[in-house]
């Protein structure tokens, strides 16, 4: 009995988390952090710091690859599971509802007025964050060409994000054998 | 048969997301577009944006958020049923979660050499430069005459860039350019 009630900690936990950020990304990281480490003791602090490390460089949801790591850590695969499905099972509810309804509305010309309205703001919502991201990759005037070539392939050229990723983890592995054949550079 | 065909490109679709949307939310934003919008046609720019929006103002990451949308619209929209609609979207959901799943098993594994692996740094040295660029072309992409009708539209972005560098709450620039469409158009 015992055993199910802690698969069921993971999934509550991580369902109240999937539930209740909206927006995604860091808001939900610090209200994590605040379930995993100081409610609940699950992971330390240092712990937590390194997993977060590796839930952002991995591809996927950073929410779901955090969820996943630490039902892993509490639980083994199975635990995994839970957290996982406590992550994903709000959202797929709230949107498909929506998906329902939305698709009987989609023509009504106030919700298409208001969609108007809408959709040149979730542009900006998209551009804004770019320049402190910028600042928190350490952009400069030596690597700036680096997004910017990104940007004019993906956008003018419509070169797929799977060739850009797999390009630069290669180029990021020859760069460390070359620096690594020469120290001195 | 037809059916299968379509449950079966739609999953390979969001498995592709999973496996290679790197920096989590905007970010996989573009690779999401290019699959749904650009390759598969699967639903229109405006369209896309419109759930973009909707994924703003819901819990949830976007890449979960659009999973869930588009697996359902994509199916009803190819003339089948509400049942089958709703089945397509947790095939969706469930293919975009996959890769993580497999990633984050593999890694708790190798987890403490992992995080301090030069290797790993030197790669994320360059693909963190790449996740602006790839941002930035999420944001491009959406600048099109069905997101952008007019001079208003502008106006609109322009006042929602402001606002959010400024730090105001996305869900209520959202609700407010909702409003602002309403009245303008």
């Amino acid at each position: 009995m015992n055993k199910y009630r802690q698969y069921y900690e993971l999934f509550s936990v991580f369902f109240k988390i999937g539930a209740f950020t909206f927006g995604g990304g860091y808001a939900m990281i610090s209200l994590i952090r605040n379930e995993v480490t100081q409610k609940r003791k699950w992971l330390d602090d240092e712990e937590f710091m390194d997993m977060l490390a590796i839930a952002q460089s991995l591809p996927g949801p950073i929410s779901l690859n955090t969820a996943l790591f630490v039902g892993n850590k509490r639980k083994g695969f199975k635990g995994s599971l839970f957290a996982g499905a406590g992550i994903i099972v709000p959202s797929f509810v709230v949107i498909l509802l929506i998906a329902l309804v939305f698709a009987q509305f989609k023509d009504n010309l106030v919700v298409k007025k208001v969609f108007l309205g809408i959709r040149p703001a979730v542009v900006a919502l998209i551009a804004a964050p770019l320049f402190s991201l910028g600042k928190a990759a350490n952009l400069n005037w030596q690597n700036l060409w680096i997004p910017v070539l990104v940007a004019v392939l993906v956008w003018k050229f419509s070169v797929s994000p799977v060739f850009i990723v797999l390009g630069t983890v290669m180029l990021g592995i020859a760069w460390f054998i070359l620096s690594k054949r020469n120290p001195n550079q | 048969m037809e059916l299968l065909l379509l449950y079966l490109s739609l999953a390979l679709a969001f498995f592709k997301i999973g496996l290679f949307g790197f920096g989590g939310g905007y970010a996989m934003l573009s690779l999401i577009q290019h699959e749904i919008v650009v390759t598969h046609q699967w639903i229109s720019v405006e369209d896309f944006t419109n759930i973009v929006a909707i994924s703003q103002t819901t819990p949830g990451p976007i890449a979960f958020n659009s999973a869930t949308y588009i697996g359902y619209s994509a199916v009803t929209d190819s003339g089948f049923s509400h049942l089958a609609g709703i089945i397509g979207s947790a095939i969706c959901t469930l293919s975009v979660s996959v890769p993580s799943l497999i990633l984050m098993t593999i890694v708790f594994l190798f987890f403490k050499k992992l995080s301090k692996s030069q290797m790993l740094q030197a790669v994320l040295q360059f693909l963190r430069p790449a996740v602006i660029g790839l941002i930035a072309a999420a944001a491009l992409m959406l600048v099109t005459p069905d997101n952008f009708v007019d001079v208003k539209s502008w106006a609109i972005f322009g006042i929602v860039a402001i606002a959010s560098l400024k730090k105001a709450d996305p869900i209520l620039l959202i609700a407010l350019s909702g409003v602002a469409g309403f009245f303008l158009y």
